[in-house]
């Protein structure tokens, strides 16, 4: 008989190993997250996935599965917590989804629509904050970073490359680029390196083909983000 | 004319009274009289107190972002400033409006046939109507669409429906009615799908029909108060607009045309490209929009107005027979080579809106607009200008990038600017001529917003002065004692003005 967890009063199995974030999206539970992707190694960052594990606060995407656990996720007071995490996201870097290309493609304003965020909230940091346009396929806009490591992950894990870092820390904390310049025309970095397409939201894009995808095509125009993740995000033992 | 009444020689002992704000037009503006004691009117100025700032901001961002980033600055006319990007950045991937596939170019002439369509409903049902179906100095209460519905319910109903339809068309082409997306550098995102396309016939010939009707409606308007619809606000001035290579009227794309009021060619089919030899602009320090001219004719006869009024007046004729019939007509009507009464305007936007619902007709026609070849593509280049007639005129771009895709310069000539001239020289005339003298009341102050109104200004498109206004900063302290004063020249120098 396979072990198993209680997620919201409802029992799902588990196989060891698993973190609760695994075992959720295998039993089509879905848990808000942008750091998390099934493919890399979990970084457990965003906390937008932070859900109580027997009365205590976690991250379900570094958290093992137990036996006996029961884990709350969808109530209120979490609800309500993500999407405060959520608005601290917007208000740290300059999101302006109105002239942003990644806009209907971005799992940040998609997060932020599925926890009905209307407002920041939160006062704007109007965080200065550079574009690095220097490669002649990809740039770097750091208004929209969340600090995700997503690209770090990315271009090491799978691209066999150390194209980034996160530097500094707190309120300092910034994306840098493994070369000397600071630029990123002087990494490694080519197009068709999964780091170059992995950013959640608009700050690592593909040049000049933002808007190619008309309204109505785009990831996020007819599913939310819950749906798309749980049809496109396996757990890892499945592979 | 009325150039005296910009600045009053004395301005000691002058009753202030200021119209705030400028109702029934898009964006924020405010009107000024300074009157002497016998009411009689010494200085008029039409004020446009927004600022917006695009032309710095959008520097520094990469050109792709252009269309879907300046289409922002209005909110009525959106598909105008998205195109206007959208030509622009095609020259920056080195496509010429010649090169562009053939569905693209259909698909964005048909979605700016939608845009002028639901902006000139917008403007003459809501917001123009009242004044002329109730009158200039009727009752407030009364001076809006909701009593339109209320006493015309027919008329205003249709305004609303055209409005709709013309919102529609812009749907299915860029995806949302407001702020969609659509143009790419070198085309378009999407072509038509045969449901849209059916879906959008369904209603043209009925748009049609309403269009022709509200043609009907503002000549009977005009006609029936002649000579007062011929002299209110009424200007003798240069007009500038494209026109076809023909000298057919142009919405979308061709070369820039100005006549002088004899109806005289100034230049005609000039590269609008080379705008920057032709026109330019002078910025006065008691407003935020700036003042065009014609080189060619100097700062103080080079003004001119740009609009309906002028791309009737430019064009030899209209390719919808319709529209050609309503132009014949208009131009009839008063016997002069160049019609130049501001309230014409109203009767020429409606002629517009005819020309666009059966052009819209025409194209849905079109296989084209069901095309997939969608894009151009060519050799990078760094400087691209993209001129459109937006509803409210001649509607400049100018842009250029450096070799990382990236915004270094921006200069926009929005279409309400180069109206600017034309409007506070409406506005004094109005004031000296109507309102000069008399006790002022507010149905008597609504005729100075009517001669506003008539140009249709989109005042938060046209603040564009940024950087040039002169600005004066004063430092008070507790007491009301100045303390400190700089003043910013319009060259950009900054000096403390006194012993500080």
């Amino acid at each position: 008989m396979s072990k198993t967890i209680t997620i919201d009063g409802r029992t799902i199995p588990f196989e060891e190993g698993q973190t609760i974030m695994e075992a959720a999206t295998a039993a089509g539970i879905y848990i808000p997250h942008l750091c998390h992707h099934p493919e890399y190694t979990p970084h457990g960052s965003c906390k937008l996935c932070t859900v109580k594990v027997n009365g205590r606060v976690c991250s379900a995407c570094t958290f093992p599965a137990m036996e006996g656990q029961d884990v709350l996720n969808d109530t209120k007071e979490l609800r309500d917590d993500r999407r405060k995490i959520t608005q601290m996201l917007f208000v740290e870097g300059n999101h302006l989804c109105p002239g942003c290309e990644k806009s209907g493609n971005c799992r940040l304003q998609a997060v932020a629509y599925y926890l009905n965020m209307l407002d920041n909230h939160f006062p704007h940091f109007y965080a200065k904050r550079e574009i690095d346009a220097s490669h002649p396929d990809v740039m770097i806009d750091h208004n929209r970073c969340i600090f995700c490591t997503l690209c770090v992950r990315a271009s090491q894990q799978k691209d066999g490359k150390d194209v980034f870092a996160i530097s500094g820390r707190g309120i300092n904390k910034h994306l840098i680029v493994n070369a000397q310049s600071g630029l990123l025309k002087d990494t490694n970095l080519e197009v068709a390196d999964e780091a170059a397409h992995i950013c959640p939201t608009g700050a690592i894009l593909i040049k000049r083909t933002g808007f190619q995808v008309p309204i109505g095509q785009r990831i996020y125009d007819h599913q939310e983000i819950d749906q798309v993740s749980l049809e496109t995000e396996h757990p890892r033992h499945d592979e | 004319m009325y150039e005296h009444l910009e600045t009053a020689e004395n301005r000691d002992n002058l009753k202030r009274v200021v119209v705030d704000p400028v109702s029934r037009v898009e964006g924020h503006g405010k009107v000024t009289l300074l009157l002497d004691a016998d009411n009689k009117v010494q200085q008029a100025r039409l004020h446009i107190v927004e600022f917006r700032g695009f032309e710095r901001f959008i520097q520094g961002r990469p050109y792709w972002e252009l269309p879907v980033l300046v289409q922002r600055l209005c909110g009525i006319c959106p598909v105008s400033h998205h195109l206007a990007a959208a030509k622009a950045i095609d020259q920056l991937v080195g496509v010429d409006p010649e090169n562009l596939p053939a569905s693209a170019d259909k698909l964005r002439r048909l979605l700016h046939f939608g845009q002028v369509l639901q902006s000139h409903a917008l403007h003459f049902f809501h917001l123009s109507s009242p004044d002329l179906l109730f009158g200039f100095e009727s009752d407030i209460a009364k001076r809006n669409i909701i009593a339109v519905l209320g006493e015309y319910p027919d008329i205003g109903l249709q305004g609303v429906k055209l409005r709709k339809y013309g919102q529609e068309v812009i749907r299915m082409i860029s995806g949302k009615r407001i702020h969609g997306t659509g143009a790419v550098a070198g085309g378009m995102n999407k072509s038509l799908t045969k449901a849209e396309r059916d879906y959008l016939l369904e209603d043209i010939d009925q748009m049609i029909t309403w269009a022709a009707g509200s043609v009907a409606l503002i000549k009977k308007v005009h006609c029936s108060n002649l000579p007062y619809y011929d002299d209110f606000a009424t200007l003798r001035t240069n007009y500038l607009g494209l026109t076809k290579p023909d000298g057919a009227l142009e919405l979308y794309h061709g070369g820039i045309r100005a006549k002088n009021d004899k109806g005289e060619m100034i230049m005609d089919q000039v590269d609008y490209c080379q705008y920057n030899d032709y026109i330019h602009e002078e910025v006065r320090s008691w407003t935020y929009m700036k003042f065009p001219y014609l080189l060619s004719l100097g700062q103080e006869k080079g003004w001119y107005r740009v609009g309906p009024l002028a791309r009737v007046n430019n064009c030899d004729y209209i390719n919808t027979p319709l529209a050609e019939a309503a132009r014949v007509e208009f131009k009839a009507h008063s016997g002069e080579a160049m019609v130049h009464s501001t309230l014409a305007f109203h009767w020429t936007r409606m002629v517009e809106a005819l020309h666009c619902a059966e052009s819209i007709k025409g194209l849905l026609n079109d296989p084209d607009i069901m095309g997939h070849d969608l894009v151009a593509q060519g050799e990078k280049r760094y400087e691209g200008v993209g001129v459109i007639e937006a509803p409210r005129g001649t509607l400049f771009h100018h842009y250029q990038v450096d070799e990382n895709d990236i915004v270094t310069k921006v200069n926009l000539i929005v279409s309400t600017t180069s109206n600017n001239m034309a409007m506070n020289e409406s506005v004094r005339q109005v004031a000296a001529e109507y309102l000069s003298g008399r006790e002022l009341t507010e149905p008597l102050l609504n005729n100075l917003e009517v001669a506003i109104r008539a140009y249709d200004p989109c005042l938060s498109c046209a603040t564009h002065a940024v950087g040039k206004m002169p600005l004066q900063l004063e430092l008070i302290d507790a007491e009301g004692k100045l303390i400190d004063k700089l003043v910013k020249h319009s060259d950009g120098q900054i000096e403390r003005d006194g012993d500080f």
